[in-house]
């Protein structure tokens, strides 16, 4: 079963990524959800997760810093991080691929789009 | 100094609208004739949604809708369609146009920025009430109507050069040569 952590500001985008994950016929296991950064690390810290969705643009500590987070970090390096965002400049894109992103989804977003995207992800 | 092509403008606030609307709520948009508005508006009521954009130019997005609209697209953004339409604008609905917005002026700000350079989008505010009038400093925004069923959605968004592409550096330095006359080493 997959745990899965949901990291944006938007609580509408929180509950939709949910919707979209459950009709995507994964093992879906716990569905954790976080405003920012800094509540997605406390996340980390007290659950198992083994997939993270963060936004970029988020108050207090932003996506590519959560992700940098993440990747520095030896517990959790391994869990695949993909971003779903607005942010489509070339530089931010390139700044999560080089920080180690797993993938990259551009709101606005389809299920359809979503699900490609987890399939060149997942095992 | 780049320039903001208006038409490209436009167009991008058509297309970024049309794409948010079909994607993330099932909803079409026809545009109505764009124009541009001072940096004031005339008392309205509904939902308003600003976001502040920063870098190498500066600017906002704003999109604004009745009460009602705002309702109808929370909805169909949390695709609950067939469940009874909240009769209040409450936090979640202010959220959910606080997104739309996101999306619409993100989108447009990654269009622009291949003209005029990289551009920091901020965190939207949302406002909703009656009989409330906005105000930004600076340029005329480019305003595009839209109608969503029967209702009226406006999307609208300005930038602007900094002030060291208004003058700045010009301006900086014809008063160091002033100061210097005024006082020689």
């Amino acid at each position: 079963m997959l745990d899965v952590l949901i990291v944006d500001d938007s609580a509408a985008i929180r509950k939709i990524l949910q919707r979209v994950l459950r009709q995507a016929d994964l093992p879906l296991g716990q569905v954790y959800e976080a405003g920012d950064g800094v509540e997605a690390l406390r996340a980390l810290g007290s659950q198992h997760v083994d997939l993270v969705f963060a936004d970029i643009n988020m108050p207090n500590m932003d996506g590519l810093q959560l992700l940098g987070r993440i990747k520095d970090a030896e517990e959790w390096k391994h869990v695949p991080v993909i971003m779903v965002t607005t942010e489509g400049n070339e530089s931010k894109v390139m700044a999560a691929a080089n920080l180690g992103a797993a993938g990259y989804v551009r709101k606005p977003f389809s299920a359809e789009q979503f699900r490609q995207t987890l399939e060149g992800i997942l095992p | 100094m780049p320039t903001l092509d208006k038409d490209k403008v436009v167009k991008s606030i058509c297309t970024a609208t049309g794409q948010v609307f079909s994607t993330m709520m099932t909803l079409e948009v026809v545009p109505e004739a764009s124009y541009e508005e001072a940096n004031s508006t005339d008392n309205v009521d509904g939902v308003v949604a600003m976001i502040g954009l920063a870098g190498s130019w500066v600017g906002g997005g704003v999109i604004h809708c009745d009460a009602r609209l705002a309702r109808k697209l929370y909805t169909h953004m949390l695709m609950m369609e067939g469940e009874a339409e909240s009769d209040t604008v409450n936090a979640d609905v202010l959220d959910a146009v606080a997104e739309i917005a996101n999306m619409i002026i993100g989108n447009v700000k990654n269009d622009v920025e291949e003209d005029v350079g990289m551009i920091g989008m901020g965190i939207p505010s949302v406002v909703f009430g009656k009989n409330f009038a906005t105000r930004s400093s600076g340029t005329n925004w480019i305003v595009v109507p839209f109608i969503c069923e029967d209702a009226h959605l406006w999307v609208k968004f300005c930038l602007t050069p900094p002030a060291s592409y208004a003058g700045g550096p010009e301006i900086l330095g014809r008063e160091f040569a002033r100061v210097r006359r005024l006082y020689p080493a």
